[in-house]
C-alpha cells in the first residue's frame, strides 16, 4: 500500500549503501525520533518517563554493546555489568576530581576506562570461545564487583559506601544531582543513545563490522581470509565495553542518580541484558532496542499494569511473579522465535511490502 | 645428506625444555628468595616477602592451622564437585549447558523441607526420621515432575538450536525457578533438617602435628556420601543397560537415535539424575549454613571448576573441585587480609583464567581440534 521501493531508483554507490535505501524508513526514522524528542517529552508523565524511559535509554546502550560482541562477533560475555561499573565509578571520579569539566564529556570519557578494562579481560577470548570464554567473562563480573565494595577511593571513602550524583549542569540548567528534571535528563539519555546507535549502525555496516562477521561465522576462516583475530576481536571488546561503560554511566548518573556498586551492578543485571540481546535478536541493533524494551517494560507493566485491570498484586509477589514470566517468556520466546524479536519486525516488514500479495 | 644428520634428534625435545621449566622455574624462585630473606635484602615489611615468604613461612611453622584450611578447602571441594557434577552430567548427554543447576539445589533443599514441615506441622506425624524419608521421597518426586516438564517443554522443542540458545533457555529456566521457589517458599532462608535425616552433628578434635585440627562430623558424612554418590553413579554408568544409553547419546545424538535409544527418555532421566545430585548438595549444603536463594550465586563457583576439569568428564568435575576448593581456601587464608579479605568472591574465576591460558581445554577435556 504505502510501504514499497518500487520506483526508487539507486543512482549511486552511495545511495545503494544507505542503512535505510527506502524513503518510506527514512521517514519512519525520522517520525520516531520527532516522537521520542518531542513527543515523549510533552505527553508523558513524569511518572511514565522515569519509570520506563530512563531505564531503557541508560540500558540501550549496554544492550548494543554486547550485541556488538555477542551477535556480531560471536564472543558471549556475562561480564556486562561489571563493564557497566566500571563506565560509572569513572565517571564518578572524574566528575568529582574536576567538577569544572562538563559531565556529558566525562559520562563519554568513563566509555574509555571502561574499554580499556575490557581489553584486558578479552585476551584470554584469543584462546578460548563459546562456554569457556562466558566463564572466564564471569572473572571479570565477580572481580570488578568486588573491587567496587573493596576499594574506598572508587566512591571517595563516603561512609555510606554508594556513589552520591552531584549536581551538574549544562547551559545552566541542571541534568543530574537529585534537582533535575525528569524530562531534561531523559533529553540527554535520549541524545546519547541515539548518536551511539547512529554510530553502532555504521560501525556494524563497514569493514569492521565484516570482519567481526566473519570471525563470528568462523574464526578460522577469517583468519585465512587475513583478518587478525586478536586485534579483531580485541577491537569489539573495547567497542562493547566502551558501550557498557557509557551505559553504566547513564544509568547511575542519569536514571538513579545514586547507587551501591554491590547490589546494582550484580550477575543478575549482566544476564538481563544477555536476555535483552538474544530476545532482540541477535546481530541486529533495532533488535537491541526491543530487547531492552521488553526487558524494562514487562515489570513495570506487570507491577503497574496489572492492578488497574482488576488484579490485585502486592509489590513483593508482583518482583517474584516478574521473575517467572521473564523466565518463562525467554523460554516460549525462544522456542517461538529463536532469532528475536528483529526477526518478527523484519518479516512483519516483509508482509508489508509485498501486500496484499502474499509473496 | 648424510645417515648421521638424519637420525641426529635434538639433545631435548621442546615438551621436555618446556617440562624442565615447570619444575626448575619455581625451584628457582624459592632458592633465590630464601637467599634474599637470609642475607637481609628483603624484610617482613616489603611487599614482595608479604605475599611470595611470609604465607610459606605461616604454612611451615603452624602446621596445624595449614591442615585446618586445607580440610575446609577439601570439603567446599567435595561440595563444589557435586555441583559441577550436575552439570557434567546434563552436558555430557543432551550438549546443554544447564545454568539452572544452582536453582535446582536450591529447589531440591526447600522441597525437602516444605515437605517435612507440612508432614510435621499440619498432618501431624512425629518428626524425626520417617517423617524426613517421606519429605526426601516426595523431594525426589519433585525433582522427576522437573526433569519431566524441563524435558517436555523446554529441550524437546528446542532440539538443534545453537548453544546459546540452550544456554539462554536454562538461564530462563532458572530466573522462573528462583521466581517460583521464592513464591511457593518464601524468600527468607530455612534451616536444614539436619537431625531428622540421620545426619551427624557436632565436632571433634583431631591432634596434629603443631596442635590440635577441628572437624565437624558433618563434613566427614558429606565427604563420605559424596563419595558414594560418585562411585554409584560411575558403576550407573559403566555398568547398567540405561548407563551404556547415557554414554551412546553423548557420544553421538544421531548414532544413538539410530540404534534405537530415545532421546526424550535418556534426557528425562539425565535430569532426574542431576536433579538426585542437586537434592544431595542441597542437603550437605544446607546443612552446612542455611537454604537460601544465596546457595544459587555460590553454584556459579562449578562453572570455574568445569573449566578446570573439562565439560565432559566427570573425574574432571572431581580433581577440579578440589582444587578450586583447596587453592580458594588458601588463599583467602593466607593471602587474602593482604587485599582487605573477601578475595574468596572471585578468586576461583581467576585460578581458572589463568589456567585456561595454558590449556584451553581443561585437565581431561578432550583436546580441541579444528577443522574449516
Amino acid at each position: 500500500m504505502f510501504y514499497r521501493d518500487a520506483g526508487q531508483y539507486k543512482t549511486s554507490y552511495a545511495a545503494d549503501m544507505a542503512i535505510f535505501p527506502l524513503r518510506q524508513d527514512r521517514v519512519g526514522i525520522a517520525v520516531i525520533l520527532l516522537i521520542a524528542y518531542l513527543g515523549v517529552p510533552l505527553l508523558a508523565g513524569d511518572f511514565a518517563i522515569s519509570t520506563v524511559m530512563l531505564p531503557l535509554m541508560a540500558l540501550v546502550p549496554a544492550v548494543i554493546g554486547l550485541n556488538i560482541l555477542t551477535g556480531y562477533t560471536g564472543l558471549i560475555s556475562l561480564g556486562s555489568a561489571g563493564f557497566m561499573g566500571v563506565g560509572a565509578y569513572a565517571c564518578y571520579k572524574l566528575t568529582t576530581l574536576f567538577p569544572e569539566v562538563n559531565i556529558l564529556v566525562w559520562i563519554l570519557c568513563s566509555g574509555f576506562f571502561s574499554a580499556a578494562i575490557g581489553v584486558v579481560f578479552g585476551l584470554p577470548s584469543l584462546r578460548i570461545k563459546g562456554l569457556y570464554l562466558a566463564v572466564a567473562t564471569l572473572a571479570a563480573q565477580f572481580f570488578l564487583q568486588w573491587c567496587f565494595v573493596r576499594i574506598p577511593w572508587l566512591y571517595n571513602y563516603n561512609a555510606s559506601g554508594a556513589i552520591e550524583v552531584p549536581l551538574r549542569t549544562l547551559f545552566g540548567i541542571p541534568i543530574t544531582g537529585p534537582t533535575a528534571e525528569v524530562e531534561v535528563k531523559y533529553l540527554v539519555a535520549l541524545t546519547f543513545v541515539v548518536i551511539l546507535a547512529w554510530f553502532a549502525s555504521n560501525l556494524v555496516h563497514g569493514r569492521i563490522g565484516r570482519s567481526w562477521m566473519a570471525v563470528r561465522d568462523m574464526d578460522i576462516a577469517a583468519e585465512l581470509m587475513g583478518i587478525r583475530l586478536l586485534p579483531t576481536k580485541l577491537l569489539a571488546f573495547a567497542v562493547s565495553s566502551f558501550y557498557c561503560g557509557v551505559s553504566g554511566a547513564l544509568f547511575v548518573f542519569i536514571y538513579l542518580g545514586g547507587a551501591e556498586a554491590g547490589t546494582e551492578f550484580s550477575i543478575r543485571l549482566s544476564f538481563l541484558i544477555l536476555f535483552a540481546v538474544i530476545i532482540g535478536g541477535l546481530g541486529s541493533i533495532i533488535g537491541s532496542f526491543f530487547g531492552a524494551a521488553f526487558i524494562v517494560g514487562l515489570p513495570t507493566v506487570l507491577k503497574f499494569g496489572l492492578p488497574t485491570i482488576g488484579i490485585p498484586i502486592t509489590g513483593a509477589v508482583a518482583e517474584k511473579v516478574v521473575l517467572m514470566i521473564i523466565g518463562a517468556l525467554t523460554i516460549f520466546l525462544l522456542i517461538v522465535e529463536p532469532h528475536g524479536l528483529a526477526r518478527l519486525w523484519q518479516i512483519a516488514k516483509q508482509k508489508l511490502r509485498v501486500w496484499p500479495y502474499p509473496y | 645428506m648424510t645417515d648421521a644428520t638424519l637420525t641426529a634428534k635434538p639433545a631435548l625435545s621442546p615438551q621436555q625444555i618446556r617440562r624442565i621449566a615447570w619444575i626448575a622455574g619455581p625451584v628457582l624462585l624459592v632458592i633465590v628468595l630464601t637467599l634474599l630473606t637470609r642475607s637481609g635484602a628483603i624484610g617482613p615489611s616489603d611487599w614482595t616477602y608479604k605475599i611470595l615468604v611470609d604465607p610459606f613461612v605461616t604454612m611451615w611453622s603452624l602446621p596445624d592451622l595449614l591442615i585446618q584450611t586445607l580440610w575446609e578447602g577439601f570439603v567446599a571441594g567435595v561440595l563444589y564437585a557435586l555441583i559441577a557434577l550436575g552439570f557434567v552430567l546434563i552436558f555430557k548427554a543432551s550438549g546443554v549447558f544447564n545454568f539452572a543447576q544452582g536453582i535446582m539445589v536450591v529447589f531440591a533443599a526447600l522441597s525437602l523441607i516444605g515437605f517435612y514441615e507440612i508432614l510435621v506441622g499440619r498432618l501431624g506425624i512425629p518428626a524425626g526420621y520417617a517423617a524426613a524419608m517421606v519429605a526426601l521421597i516426595g523431594a525426589l518426586g519433585i525433582m522427576l515432575l522437573l526433569a519431566v516438564a524441563v524435558e517436555r517443554i523446554v529441550l524437546r522443542p528446542l532440539v538443534n538450536q545453537p548453544d546459546i540458545i540452550m544456554l539462554m533457555a536454562t538461564v530462563g529456566l532458572s530466573f522462573f525457578l528462583t521466581g517460583f521457589g521464592e513464591l511457593a517458599f518464601g524468600g527468607n532462608p530455612k534451616v536444614m533438617i539436619t537431625s531428622a535425616l540421620g545426619l551427624p552433628t557436632g565436632s571433634s578434635s583431631i591432634d596434629v602435628p603443631g596442635g590440635r585440627i577441628n572437624v565437624q562430623h558433618l563434613d566427614v558424612a558429606a565427604a563420605v556420601i559424596a563419595t558414594i554418590l560418585i562411585v554409584s553413579l560411575g558403576i550407573f554408568f559403566q555398568k547398567t543397560r540405561i548407563g551404556r544409553a547415557l554414554r551412546a547419546v553423548a557420544d553421538s545424538h544421531k548414532a544413538a537415535l539410530s540404534v534405537g535409544i530415545s532421546l526424550n527418555q535418556i534426557w528425562i532421566i539425565v535430569w532426574f539424575t542431576a536433579g538426585i545430585v542437586a537434592l544431595v548438595t542441597g542437603i550437605m549444603w544446607g546443612a552446612r549454613s542455611e537454604v537460601s536463594f544465596a546457595l544459587e550465586v555460590i553454584a556459579l563457583k562449578a562453572l570455574p571448576v568445569l573449566v578446570l576439569g573439562g565439560f565432559t568428564s566427570i573425574p574432571g568435575a572431581i580433581v577440579g573441585g578440589l582444587i578450586i576448593g583447596i587453592g580458594e581456601k588458601l588463599g583467602e587464608f593466607y593471602w587474602g587480609p593482604l587485599m582487605g579479605g573477601g578475595i574468596e568472591t572471585w578468586l576461583a574465576y581467576i585460578i581458572a583464567l589463568v589456567f585456561l591460558l595454558f590449556r584451553p581445554q581443561g585437565l581431561f577435556g578432550e583436546k580441541i581440534i579444528e577443522r574449516i
